[in-house]
């Protein structure tokens, strides 16, 4: 029953973009696919893409089914063309027709490419549009104004995450709670190698890298603490570069907070977090109840300042949404 | 004096590496014994290490491939393993410092020195044969490229034994394969061996591109040309594009890591997204080279054996030359989370899903070239039927990796590893082992176990979706690729299935070994000595097998696609008969400044991975050297003489008649 509900919910998500859309009617026929991939869903249960509890990865499962129930009307014809054809032609079969020296027919030859070329056609309309819908780096504008959105920093070390809370003040390592129902917007950056971060039940990840700041928007939609990681290979403690993601009601939150305020433990900007930024593996959970203000910026600016980590002492906020702004990943910023 | 090797380098606090260190020293010393008992080490010399016969070359590309293979898959044992135990805060067996370097070296084994030797083996034996040409445009060059191959898999091989390999992944991403996060000889080992071996592909692609183009028989056209020659030219075509790219890529990180440049550093103006965007410019390139080839498999198979012309022969061609320009539009796919911004994925995304069109197609004509044809069914057409379904699986999932939203949830989760394998497996190694099975004759005048290579295709065909199957259904738990261990011991299940396709795909291979001993053995009975022993369409077909060192006693004329078939449809019949006049023929000789010369750069490249600066020192020179001697070397050719030619030919045909 439980993943009968999910897959309404999922329906929902998805006839939800689809609506906005413009509501063409190709989109229609797009949702409706949802239920080919049926087994695919409910067989789901309990797993991490299929069975999301934010709207996020709702819409992708949703977006993977219709992809997935799309392609089938041309895989399931093939393989049952290739069986069939290799079977009824069978050099023992004398029965069946044999064309030794035809090679060619302008009526098949134009199936042939048709059928790719529409199915294609339908993929790439669908592509261009969930490209624009799902853009990690978009506000998630449906679920209220912009400013009820949060924000939170997330850097990845060697081998565990840092998370700065810039507007509490606070910050932790490998654990960060959300309200429930807030879009979260994750700013993500590295103080190290090249890692991603996700969080599979929630949706989307998005590459963490020195330098560059990176943009990832989620929400959590249902109350619990689901794992978040690191999903690019970084090096020696990777496969434990875990982190609980607990989505908890406002009260709950609020309470977190003030847990971590408690701290003893600082995170300023750089003498904290070079000790934090030192290689361990499998990082306890901790807490620090104040953070040094832009501690984000910051960092990201110690790179394009030079290697040692020091920052030539300008505004440091004027900077950093420069930096932003101009922050593709493509766009080598050098030191100026 | 050495460097930064010193006996501290050699790992024998680790018995799985030294356990496999003691195997191949025992096995190469019985093997050199027995070289060395049978006094076999002149024959070694003269006609197979100097040789210059793009057979030869071909059957020891081939040879190394199938015994990297080995290699390669004890990799993937072990990792499958790993996964297997280390769950639920187990440590498994390997600790991440060795399988990290695990499947690093997998990943490069498997894409660099098993698929890659295949394909331009299978490409050395088959394409001037079916040109009609003599031999490659540049004989030497095509010696030369071997031997370093040779030299990159040496020191990739090497580095099990004498310090680490790189714990980097199978690209070396940076900044991780910077100084500064991997200081070990890992990742030089990693760069000397693809810097090397790539220069030998570089080399290949040039020759066989200009051979083909150059090198044709009178009357073949281009569109006459056999549909695996034109694969055959489109991968060169991507070879000669896209490694330079490699090569450059490797070279700038090679001067970070030794002159303290900042390509891709993290810091100092370096840029580690350059390095990812660049790679991929090679690497998504190199999957097409890996895959056209196989598809030329596919297409000369299932012709040859539904007895019918291949259907569509211009949209198959077309298709291709679709397939290689499109390659170089997609690259961004593999890191669409880098976060570019929706526009830039878009289109990148559907540029990928547009590579499904022409391979669809592909497809589409495979199967009505079946369509109203007579299917036998040898162990190449199974391969094929079996390619043809798991390939249309495995380029499904690639759309769905390609829609970048979808992807933004399956990137590096196993659903990728489980695509490629879909893929590589399913298309690449399917079709290398199906071109082995059809052309094995060919190379060596004797057919191989119909039985063990059945078995061989069945083993890998369930053994492959017991192995990734699982890994699908694991990416939608959340199961990453790389994972030394996880915690949830709820996906065990499905490891210990992936584990025992592994096991069912190692019996395919010792299916293969066993194919291999058993046909030598029954090579009597197998023999083939008309040179055809498929009822063949093209011209590789005609001559004898294995053909004389000059492939064709006289070059034939082509006038239609599958010209040796229409030879054989005319009124009367084609018979093969012995010439009445014999010419001198041109040809050059063997060369030892190849294998010279490589030795030359393991010395060079060994070096400069332990920072041994004159034995580097030593090893350019040495390469220089060699190669001026080349340069102003003329006695490079010779004729074979047409008294010889006849009596080549005549005992030839004396054979074929004590048959008759």
């Amino acid at each position: 029953m439980l993943a009968a509900n999910r897959l309404l919910q999922g329906r929902k998500a998805f006839l939800h973009w689809g609506r906005e859309m413009r509501k063409r009617n190709s989109l229609k026929y797009l949702s409706a696919m949802t239920w080919l991939a049926a087994p695919l869903l409910l067989s789901g249960c309990g797993s991490a893409l299929m069975d999301p509890t934010g709207q996020v990865g709702q819409g992708l499962k949703s977006l993977i089914i219709t992809a997935f129930g799309l392609m089938l009307i041309v895989v399931i014809p093939v393989i049952v063309m290739t069986i069939l054809f290799a079977w009824k032609y069978r050099e023992t079969n004398l029965a069946a027709k044999y064309t030794p020296n035809w090679e060619h027919s302008n009526i098949i030859e134009a199936f042939v490419w048709a059928i790719p070329c529409v199915i294609i056609f339908f993929l790439a309309i669908l592509t261009w549009q969930t490209s624009h819908y799902f853009d990690p780096s978009k506000p998630l504008a449906s679920e209220g104004s912009e400013d009820e959105t949060m924000t939170i920093d997330a850097i990845s070390l060697d081998w565990k995450w840092l998370f700065i809370y810039p507007d509490e003040g606070i910050a932790t390592v490998n654990e960060i709670a959300i309200p429930v129902d807030k879009p979260v917007h994750f700013r993500v950056t590295s103080g190290t190698v090249m890692n991603s971060f996700m969080i599979p039940t929630l949706g989307s990840q998005i590459y963490a890298m020195a330098g560059m700041d990176n943009d990832v928007y989620l929400i959590g939609n249902e109350i619990g603490t689901f794992r978040g990681r690191s999903t690019n290979y970084s090096g020696e403690g990777y496969s434990e570069m875990l982190f609980d993601a607990r989505v908890t009601s406002d009260a709950d939150f609020q309470a977190w907070v003030d847990k971590v305020k408690q701290s003893p433990e600082t995170m300023m900007f750089p003498e904290d977090y070079d000790q934090i930024a030192k290689p361990s593996v499998a990082n306890p959970v901790e807490y620090f109840s104040q953070v040094s203000p832009d501690f984000y910026g910051d960092l990201i600016n110690s790179y394009k300042a030079g290697s040692d980590g020091t920052d030539d002492g300008t505004d440091s906020r004027g900077e950093h949404n420069e930096a932003r702004e101009s922050s593709m990943p493509m766009s080598a910023q050098a030191a100026e | 004096m050495f460097g930064k090797l010193s006996l501290d380098s050699i790992p024998f606090e680790q018995p799985i590496i030294m356990v496999t260190a003691a195997a191949i020293g025992i096995i190469g010393a019985i093997i050199l014994g027995l070289i060395t008992y049978y006094g076999k080490w002149g024959y070694l010399w003269t006609d197979w290490i100097t040789s210059i016969d793009h057979k030869k070359i071909g059957v020891m590309y081939f040879l190394v491939a199938l015994v990297m293979l080995v290699r390669g898959f004890a990799d993937a044992i072990m990792m499958r393993t790993q996964q297997m135990f280390a769950t639920g805060g187990a440590e498994g067996f390997l600790p991440p410092d060795h399988y990290d370097q695990i499947f690093t070296a997998h990943g490069v084994i498997m894409i660099f020195f098993v698929a890659m030797p295949m394909v331009i083996g299978l490409m050395n034996l088959v394409v001037p044969l079916q040109i009609g040409a003599r031999d490659v445009a540049f004989p030497f060059m095509n010696n030369l490229s071997f031997w370093l191959f040779a030299v990159g898999m040496i020191l990739v091989n090497m580095s099990l034994v004498i310090g680490e390999f790189a714990k980097t992944g199978w690209l070396a991403y940076a900044p991780l394969s910077e100084l500064k996060y991997s200081p070990g000889v890992g990742v030089d080992y990693w760069i000397w061996a693809l810097q090397l071996s790539g220069i030998g592909t570089t080399l290949t692609g040039i020759n066989f591109f200009v051979t083909i183009l150059r090198m044709r028989t009178k009357g073949m056209t281009l569109f006459r040309m056999p549909i695996f020659t034109w694969t055959a030219l489109c991968t060169n075509v991507l070879i000669i594009l896209s490694f330079p790219i490699l090569t450059a890529t490797i070279a700038m990180l090679t001067l970070d890591r030794y002159l303290g440049m900042h390509f891709f550093t993290n810091d100092m103006g370096g840029n580690i997204m350059m390095y990812v965007n660049l790679i991929w410019a090679w690497g998504h390139p190199e999957v097409y080279i890996l895959i056209l080839p196989a598809f030329g498999v596919f297409s000369e198979v299932i012709s040859t054996f539904t007895k019918k012309r291949l259907f569509g022969y211009k949209t198959m061609v077309w298709a291709t030359v679709a397939i290689t320009f499109l390659s170089f539009t997609v690259w961004l796919h593999h890191f669409f989370t880098m976060g570019a911004g929706a526009d830039v994925n878009s289109f990148f995304g559907i540029a990928t899903m547009i590579i499904a069109i022409p391979t669809g197609v592909k497809i589409f004509n495979w199967l009505f070239t079946m369509y109203r044809g007579r299917l036998q069914f040898t162990t190449p057409v199974l391969w094929t039927i079996g390619f043809i379904i798991t390939f249309t699986l495995g380029g499904m999932t690639g759309v769905m990796l390609a829609v970048p939203g979808a992807n933004f949830v399956l990137h590096n989760t196993l659903f990728v590893i489980a695509h490629f394998h879909n893929v590589i497996i399913g298309g690449v190694v399917f079709g290398m082992m199906a071109g082995l099975t059809y052309w094995f004759p060919k190379a060596f005048g004797f057919t191989l176990s119909e039985k063990w290579g059945k078995r061989s295709f069945w083993c890998w065909l369930i053994g492959f979706y017991m192995a990734f199957m699982p890994l699908y259904a694991l990416s939608f738990f959340g199961a990453m690729r790389r994972m030394q261990s996880y915690e949830q011991t709820e996906w065990q299940p499905l490891m210990i299935v992936a584990w025992c396709g592994a096991v069912v795909i190692a019996a395919g291979i010792a299916c293969i070994a066993i194919q291999i001993v058993v046909s030598i053995r029954d090579r009597d009975k197998n023999r083939d000595l008309t040179g055809d022993p498929w009822d063949g369409r093209t011209l590789e077909w005609a001559t004898s097998s294995p053909p004389p060192n000059y492939n064709f006693a006289y070059l034939p004329k082509v006038d239609s696609i599958d010209s040796y078939w229409e030879m054989k449809q005319q009124p009367g019949g084609f018979k093969r008969e012995l010439a009445t006049k014999f010419e001198d023929i041109h040809m050059p000789r063997n060369t030892a400044e190849g294998p010279i010369l490589s030795l030359f750069a393991l010395f060079f490249g060994f070096a400069m991975i332990w920072h041994i600066w004159w034995l580097a020192g030593l090893g350019a020179i040495g390469m220089f050297v060699t190669f001026m001697f080349r340069i102003f070397n003329n006695d490079t050719d010779y004729h074979v003489s047409a008294a010889e030619v006849e009596k080549t030919e005549r005992e030839y045909y004396q054979r074929l008649e004590v048959q008759a």
